[in-house]
């Protein structure tokens, strides 16, 4: 999510930038944070001044979600200390984050659409008296809420689900305002607002720090941190690259480099190159999802590798999806050999020769509590069958090549999916597109969840793939993914294709540039 | 299928399809690995419980023997049993059915009136009627027709409509009940196709028929959900309908097929009961549904779907109706005996999610 919104709001410059002087309010020491092995966080530092405005930058996956979550209370860290002005305390739960004083705003708001503002405000801490509510006192107490955050318009007893997504951010402010919190944390606040609503946004929050509140601000939009940020804090890998440093006086391009400079060294095969006169295996043409995206329109030849480079919330993964027929396009159509697909459908695509590898593997690919082997037959299991009766020997035994072929492991067809590697979850999933002979592969964050070893065989695997003859479409939050494994690359911000062109004319630093600060253009 | 075909032929090799799942291949190496693991670990979803199967083996013959020690000859005898058996079919017919709508990921509250309807519909003067002319099983297809329908309808409305399965289902427990008494006029109807009778209260080498059939449906449901393309679809759209989706299954008409396939058993149903009680009655099956239902949890299958045993569910009944007929041989009153199944029916659950959360650790 990316615009212009910020630049709507005139930043009066800040007087006196409170880095130093003010109370340390909280202090994270080596936080680390590793989930089945994967290690999502693995060592952040992170020093919070009472009354700053606090920026996290990170790319996607630099562990900036999970950092929020140990701070709400709703992750415990594997290891690492939290202080709390100058206290070692323990996060336990969100009740304690709540009570020590760290409130969080979440990107998806959290409140709940059936309640009126003035009980979302004060959900789980009610104004009760002998568990009677006290309605009257519920209610003016919401309006000096409301009206301290500039929006003494909206009546408390106004039921939430009716409220505007600005409207709704207003409460879950509210909601933090009424545990008193001493510092909150906002992840992407300025995601749904239109410039107004974020100019209201930065009011507030210039009144809450200027009353000794510290606020963590996530955004991706350099812009606004240029206008509301005291200090950056930058992400990478799980780890801070970089901790306190002023935003009046650090450069973009700085930012930039610190978020994509990389610890560890990615190997990505060496570009193949691709027949030009080859006629193309999948030509979307003017593709659109209503409200989502316009006009994409991109070929895949054999052999070739296609990336869609964007940040979250750019309609990537819903261009893989309308393609696939998991979302039924509004406009435009999709060819696969020259052959018009029918729309909105997914058996229709897989017959053609589609596979995808969606982004959710756990929750939208694979069948968790089942065997590999059937996993692997998902979408095939049908041809091991004689009649309706399946040959499951025979699956087991497909299911057993493409583990040797793919090095999957552990090499136990009938091992529980579930308590696989995501390194191996993946492979799964091309296991399965390879049994069902897919010629065009639609790949949906192929290392998400990934570590850094398994990593380096999926890019080998895209490679061996497309040196077959696989169409091969690739989309990642990892710039340097993108770049790397593709040997075309379309950069996508906010549903449009900004640009179109071979990987090796473009950097990462000008992708980055594109999707944070040129989509307004 | 045929596209694999069209791949260019690096890739389908590559991809080792076998176009005959037969053909030997060369990484059969470890073929003999592959042929034993099943047999060793417990891995298919029937053995991943195996040891709850022993526990539910272990429960019968626990309340066989308090059977035996409170009841002496009326309960260990082999008319009883037979009596148990014959008790059990109706309830283990809806039971298997049931078993695949919630391994599916669904629920249908509305088998026990469904068995009702279609038990009266079978035995309108007009059926009847027919039936003497041309034959009894002109009561059965009708009382399975009538079935099917009814879960077509349940279908439809779940899958394609989205209404959710508790609510689609409730519609039809209490549509169906209203529409068999209009048809009866609250009158019960006694069967007096002497063809029918004959048939579906005989034995067969001692056994009745009812328990043939109850075995039958067991064992083709064993089948159906274990070793058939349509078994896999249920456990896929049960365990995770989106992923289903994206794999190329229509989870739509599956969970569709699922409803059907319950009204039929509720048909099945209803010909054992218009058997048994030599009637239809508007009033048939009611509650039925819960019995059911019961016998699916307590058998192991999971209430959120993608893991299903017909072994389980046959068990669950057994358990269930062998505890009332202890019960009855004893005098004891019928409201004890709901004590006892809630109880069951609550211990089971609480096994059933230490024994899941004992698989998630591991």
């Amino acid at each position: 999510m990316v615009d212009d919104d910020g630049r709507g709001a005139e930043a009066p410059g800040r007087t006196a930038p409170p880095t130093t002087g003010e109370p340390v309010l909280l202090r994270m020491r080596d936080i680390a944070k590793h989930f089945a092995g994967v290690k999502a966080l693995d060592g952040v530092d992170l020093e919070v001044r009472a009354g700053e405005v606090h920026c996290l930058l990170g790319q996607n996956g630099a562990g900036k979600s999970t950092l929020i979550k140990v701070l709400a209370g709703a992750h415990r860290p594997t290891r690492g200390t939290v202080e709390w002005q100058g206290q070692e305390v323990t996060l336990a739960s969100p009740v304690a984050a709540l009570a020590t004083g760290v409130a969080t705003m979440y990107q998806e708001l959290d409140v709940v659409d059936g309640l009126t503002v003035a009980e979302n405000i004060w959900l789980g801490h009610e104004l009760a008296r002998g568990g009677i509510t006290r309605r009257r006192e519920l209610h003016a107490r919401t309006r000096d809420i409301l009206r301290r955050l500039g929006h003494g318009d909206i009546p408390p007893g106004r039921e939430v689900g009716h409220l505007s997504a600005a409207g709704k951010q207003v409460v879950s402010m509210g909601r933090a305002l009424s545990h008193e919190a001493k510092l909150i944390v906002m992840d992407e606040p300025s995601a749904v607002l239109d410039s107004e609503e974020v100019a209201n946004l930065f009011r507030v929050v210039r009144e809450l720090t200027a009353a000794g509140v510290a606020v963590v601000y996530i955004s991706h939009r350099l812009e606004e941190i240029r206008q509301i940020g005291d200090r950056i804090t930058v992400l990478k890998d799980g780890r801070t690259v970089a901790t306190g440093l002023p935003v009046a006086t650090t450069p973009t391009s700085e930012l930039i480099r610190l978020m994509t400079g990389r610890a560890v060294e990615q190997v990505f095969p060496p570009r193949r190159s691709v027949a030009p006169d080859v006629a193309p295996l999948l030509e979307v043409e003017g593709l659109g999802l209503r409200g989502v995206f316009s006009d994409v329109s991109f070929s895949v030849r054999p052999g070739e590798v296609v990336g869609l480079a964007g940040l979250v919330g750019s309609g990537r993964s819903e261009i893989l999806e309308t393609v696939y027929g998991a979302r039924r396009a509004t406009a435009g159509r999709v060819r696969v050999g020259g052959k018009e697909l029918r729309p909105g459908s997914v058996p229709a695509a897989v017959a053609s020769g589609i596979g995808l590898a969606p982004e959710e593997r756990k929750s939208q690919g694979l069948l968790l509590d089942e065997p590999i082997y059937r996993n692997v037959t998902l979408s095939t299991f049908g041809r091991f069958a004689t009649g309706p009766v399946l040959d499951e020997r025979a699956e087991r035994r497909t299911a057993r090549e493409q583990i040797d072929a793919l090095e999957l492991r552990p090499a136990d067809p009938d091992r529980v999916t579930r308590t696989l590697s995501g390194g191996n979850q993946q492979k799964i999933m091309l296991a399965r597109w390879l049994v069902h002979g897919c010629e065009v592969l639609l790949l949906d964050e192929p290392t998400r969840g990934v570590d850094v070893g398994a990593r380096a065989e999926i890019y080998a695997l895209v490679d061996a793939l497309a040196a077959r003859g696989a169409a091969v479409v690739v989309v990642s939050s990892e710039i340097d993914e993108v770049l790397g494994l593709a040997d075309r690359v379309l950069v996508v911000a906010e549903g449009r294709v900004l640009h179109s062109g071979p990987a090796d004319q473009i950097d990462e630093h000008r992708v980055l540039d594109l999707v944070m600060e040129g989509s307004a253009a | 299928m045929s596209e694999s075909s069209s791949l260019p032929p690096s890739l389908a090799t590559a991809g080792s399809v076998p176009p005959d799942p037969d053909r030997p291949t060369p990484l059969q190496r470890g073929g003999a690995t592959t042929g034993a693991a099943p047999a060793t670990r417990s891995r298919n979803p029937l053995a991943g419980g195996a040891g709850r199967m022993v526990g539910l083996v272990i429960a019968l013959v626990v309340l066989c023997a308090v059977g035996a020690l409170t009841g002496g000859e009326r309960f260990a005898s082999l008319d009883n049993a037979m009596t148990i058996l014959r008790q059990a079919a109706i309830y283990g017919v809806l039971a298997v059915g049931m078993t695949f709508v919630i391994t599916g990921g669904g629920i249908d509250l509305s088998v026990g009136s469904v068995l009702g309807l279609a038990s009266i519909w079978a035995s309108t003067v007009a059926t009847q009627t027919m039936a003497e002319s041309s034959g009894w099983f002109v009561m059965v297809f009708t009382a399975l027709a009538v079935g099917a329908v009814c879960g077509l309808v349940n279908g439809v409305l779940i899958a394609y409509g989205r209404v959710v399965a508790f609510i689609a289902t409730l519609a039809m427990l209490v549509g169906a009940r209203g529409l068999a008494e209009i048809i009866a006029n609250r009158q019960t109807q006694i069967v007096e196709v002497d063809g029918f009778l004959d048939v579906f209260r005989s034995s067969i080498l001692g056994i009745s028929v009812s328990i043939w059939i109850f075995a039958a449906v067991a064992v083709a449901g064993w089948f159906l959900l274990n070793r058939t393309t349509f078994g896999r679809r249920t456990l896929a759209v049960g365990g995770n309908p989106e992923a289903a989706r994206l794999a190329g299954i229509r989870v739509k008409r599956h969970t569709m097929y699922l409803y059907v396939l319950a009204g039929v058993t509720a048909g099945i149903a209803a010909v054992l009961m218009l058997a048994r009680t030599t009637s239809g009655s508007s009033t048939h099956g009611s509650l039925y549904e819960l019995d059911a239902i019961a016998a699916v949890v307590v058998g192991g299958t999971l209430l959120a779907g993608g893991r299903g045993t017909i072994v389980g569910t046959v068990l669950g009944v057994l358990i269930f109706t062998t505890l009332t007929n202890v019960f009855v041989i004893n005098n004891l009153s019928t409201s004890a005996q709901s004590v006892a199944k809630g109880l069951i029916i609550v211990v089971a659950v609480l096994l059933q999610q230490q024994f899941a959360a004992r698989a998630r650790r591991t």
